[in-house]
């Protein structure tokens, strides 16, 4: 990863004038403008009308194959399911070799050395055209454990070779009104995320927007995992409905753009859950661009979590090479 | 290469079966006009159109001639649930050639298609729709029982929503047992002839429909004719003044809807970003071409930097060019003549000393085009303040008080729309009890339903357009005139719901 290393908890300080904690965090969260959601859902929608045909759509689809995060996240992962994840990452599509990688595997902690073992020499940074391990932390999905379960969680994936960890936020204290103890407990796992050599795994806050229901409540917990130290902040786990939508994401990218204004610094934004159609995910890169920027379309910046979007953008890519639509069975199943 | 520079795509033309002549459509058929025909060109490329026929004063005769005897004869005389049948008919031919009418709208018009195709033609079948559903309710109107139509209406329409103003126009004027003559703005008549063939395709007996193409003097001829008995008018307020003196000292019934200047307000605590999406799609929707436009934005002092800045981020990312293409978000300007008027009224706020900014944008060589424009530091007293640019020109005032913001925003001979945008529910509805505007908008900006009733305050006009009013001023008031007057047209305030 190439972004600048960004410390725990130097952000808020700065920000806020004063320690992170419940009151502070609450007069800045609750000053910052609300969102209509009428009006929110409209541009949204708008955004979706945008057609991008031809060479836009070829480079698009190349570009979305290129920011997945290809995931698996059952009870059921074996060894040998992750190593079948990993041999799809690395060669999206045996029929073309011209075809992109994928920028992460995304699997449970106790699955990062497989990925890790799998991936050998194609293991690394993204922005070198590598594959990342990402590995979901701090008692995934539901956050629901202790402090030090959740850190230890962490620790662990990081030591046996994570370059990501995917963290999910304490829903249950941000709707009570405790938002310090979100704020340290993301602070908390950031420093989880030091390695022996000072070095950091990137840290992806998911917010799990399904539950927190209402534009004010994820722009609010955007900022607040921004504001911890964050490196990306994530909508969803995949586990609650609904997960990613436009609107929502849309939401989190105009924060993204508010925080780089104020201070300079990239946030990178990942959509996860429910985006399965090529054409879904286009909306999402147009809203990305449109937003914050072409800039933001880097694996650094920006992710689909996703699993079977894969093979629909690969069926979309093979139509536009040949010509004709293949089905199923033309593309790989992991 | 840059993912933003989408590549080009451009809705087909080949929908489009346009014949290269056009005449008048009376008594059910298109005949020549004894005029001298014009031509109709795309103001996005200056291309030829379609030749339109050219009604003189015997044109004129024959159309209200004709709508006389559709009245007299038929239309007058039909149950209302049979010209419910006939509306609702003509809704969905719309909808099914909802694709070639956006073409041909676009193409002539110069509007985006992603306006003509999810704005325009959908609100047209609407309105048809909605009203349709009063034919055979008019017992309900508020005007006792089995009101009477009107008789024949002249209704003149302009050139920025040509299509949807047809259908404000002819949906209510049927459903309430009129005929028409409509004359559509010389500029935009293609989308009018092509509604012709659908009341052809629908059968509507002969005449129920005429419509006649023309300059000013045919319009004239048209309101002024002796045997028409209502008057529709949407278009300038200096026309409207002028049918207003012709049609005066008769017994033609009168509505007018004209120009505009509206205050968008958007107060400190508004939902900024969705403010930024009302504030563009107030003044640059259509290129600005817009009556009820959003083209004075009040902004509040504390936060006018700021949603300046934003403004002009956004603004940066608006694409101007091909109206067909549908990533287009501002068309042409509908004239050479409009465009004029509008560098015109800029030139002029630059030289009274308002701060000019303009949206970097490559325009097109051929074709009438004027990139999205801001000014800041407007007065009250400029005349871009004052005056309606109808175009894609926004003015940018302050205010310090919510007090203030409403006086400013009186302070105009208009009164058609008002913006709000604040967080605050209560002032949204202490601010709109203030505002002398007929729609006032909520946290949203230029939207339309055939159910909301349209029109204006001082001189944007009388009368309203949409839901129960707008059938109303179709149908004769029961004698005694003072027992059963009308309910007062009341403003409409749209709350765009915060979750």
């Amino acid at each position: 990863m190439t972004s600048t290393q960004i410390v725990p908890g130097e952000r808020a300080v700065a920000l806020l004038g004063g320690e992170a904690n419940d009151a502070n965090l609450r007069r800045y969260l609750h000053g910052i403008p609300g969102v209509d959601a009428v009006g929110l859902e409209q541009r949204a929608a708008g955004l979706g009308t945008r057609s991008i045909k031809t060479t836009s759509k070829a480079w698009a689809l190349d570009r979305i194959i290129g920011l997945v995060d290809l995931t698996t996240l059952e009870g059921a992962d074996t060894p040998g399911k992750v190593r079948s994840l990993v041999a799809k990452a690395v060669t999206p599509d045996p029929a073309d070799p011209s075809c992109p990688r994928v920028a992460a595997v995304c699997v449970y902690g106790d699955m990062v050395p497989h990925a890790v073992q799998a991936l050998g020499s194609a293991h690394g940074d993204p922005d070198q055209g590598k594959i990342a391990v990402a590995a979901v932390a701090t008692a995934f999905p539901s956050g629901r454990s202790s402090r030090s379960i959740k850190l230890e969680d962490t620790a662990d994936a990081v030591a046996a070779g994570a370059d990501e960890i995917d963290m999910v936020i304490d829903r249950g204290a941000f709707l009570a009104g405790r938002f310090g103890q979100v704020y340290d407990e993301i602070v908390a796992v950031k420093e989880a995320c030091r390695r022996p050599d000072g070095t950091y795994a990137h840290l992806k806050v998911i917010l799990e927007t399904g539950e927190l229901n209402t534009y004010d409540n994820v722009r609010r917990a955007s900022w607040l995992g921004i504001l911890a130290g964050g490196d990306f902040i994530k909508t969803s786990t995949g586990k609650v409905a609904p997960a990613a939508t436009l609107p929502v994401t849309l939401l989190m990218l105009e924060v993204v753009r508010d925080w780089h204004r104020l201070s300079g610094e990239k946030v990178g934004v990942k959509p996860a859950g429910g985006i399965r159609a090529s054409k879904d995910a286009i909306k999402y890169l147009v809203t990305v661009a449109e937003t914050v920027g072409e800039e933001w379309l880097t694996p650094h910046l920006f992710r689909f979590g996703a699993s079977s979007l894969l093979n629909d953008v690969l069926l979309q890519r093979q139509k536009m090479t040949t010509g004709h639509y293949s089905g199923p069975d033309y593309v790989t199943i992991d | 290469m840059s993912f933003l520079e989408y590549a080009p795509a451009p809705e087909s033309q080949a929908i489009l079966n346009l014949r290269s002549e056009y005449g008048l459509f009376i008594d059910g058929e298109f005949r020549e006009g004894h005029g001298t025909p014009f031509a109709s060109i795309s103001p996005a490329t200056e291309k030829h159109v379609a030749t339109i026929a050219h009604a003189d004063a015997s044109d004129v005769d024959a159309a209200v001639a004709a709508a006389r005897r559709a009245y007299d004869r038929t239309w007058s005389r039909m149950s209302g649930a049979n010209r419910g049948k006939y509306l609702f008919r003509i809704a969905r031919l719309v909808q099914e050639r909802s694709r070639e009418l956006a073409v041909a709208e676009s193409l002539d018009n110069g509007k985006p298609i992603k306006e003509s195709r999810d704005v325009d033609v959908p609100l047209v079948a609407a309105w048809f729709f909605y009203y349709a559903g009063w034919a055979d309710k008019l017992d309900h109107v508020g005007l006792g029982a089995a009101p009477a139509p009107l008789g024949v209406a002249a209704q003149v329409i302009p050139w920025n929503f040509p299509l949807l103003m047809l259908a404000w126009k002819i949906a209510p004027a049927l459903a309430a047992g009129n005929t028409v003559v409509l004359k559509p703005a010389e500029t935009t008549s293609l989308t009018a002839l092509l509604f012709a063939e659908i009341v052809q395709q629908a059968d509507l007996p002969p005449g129920v429909v005429n419509i006649i193409t023309g300059a000013g003097e045919t319009g004239a001829a048209l309101v002024g004719h002796g045997d028409v008995d209502k008057v529709a008018f949407t278009g300038s307020t200096s026309v409207g003044r002028a049918i207003a003196k012709q049609v005066a000292g008769t017994s033609k019934k009168l509505t007018l809807e004209l120009g505009g200047k509206a205050a968008n307000i958007v107060f400190d605590d508004a939902p900024i970003d969705q403010a930024i999406e009302g504030i563009v799609n107030g003044i640059f929707f259509n290129q600005g071409h817009v009556c009820c436009a959003g083209s004075r934005l009040l902004v509040q002092e504390s936060i006018h930097d700021e949603v300046i800045d934003r403004l002009k981020t956004r603004l940066s990312t608006l694409r101007l060019g091909d109206p067909l293409d549908k990533n287009t978000d501002i068309g042409a300007i509908n004239s050479a003549e409009q465009l004029e008027r509008i560098r015109e009224l800029s030139d002029v706020g630059e030289a009274e000393g308002a701060e000019r900014w303009t949206a970097a944008c490559t325009i097109p060589e051929n074709g009438f085009w004027y990139a999205p424009t801001i000014f800041t530091n407007v007065s009250t007293s400029h005349r871009i303040a004052r005056e309606e640019i109808f175009g894609p020109v926004l003015s940018v005032l302050t205010f310090r008080t919510p007090a203030e913001a409403i006086a400013k925003a009186n302070n105009t001979p208009y009164g058609l729309s008002a913006g709000i945008w604040t967080d605050k529910g209560s002032r949204i509805l202490a601010v709109a009890d203030k505002l002398r505007a007929g729609v006032v908008w909520a946290n949203t900006f230029n939207r339309f339903d055939p159910s909301s009733p349209f029109g204006g305050y001082k001189e944007s006009g009388y009368g309203r357009e949409g839901g129960r009013h707008g059938i109303a001023a179709y149908l004769k008031t029961a004698a005694p005139a003072a027992a059963v007057a009308p309910a007062p047209a009341r403003k409409t305030v749209s709350k765009g719901a915060t979750k």
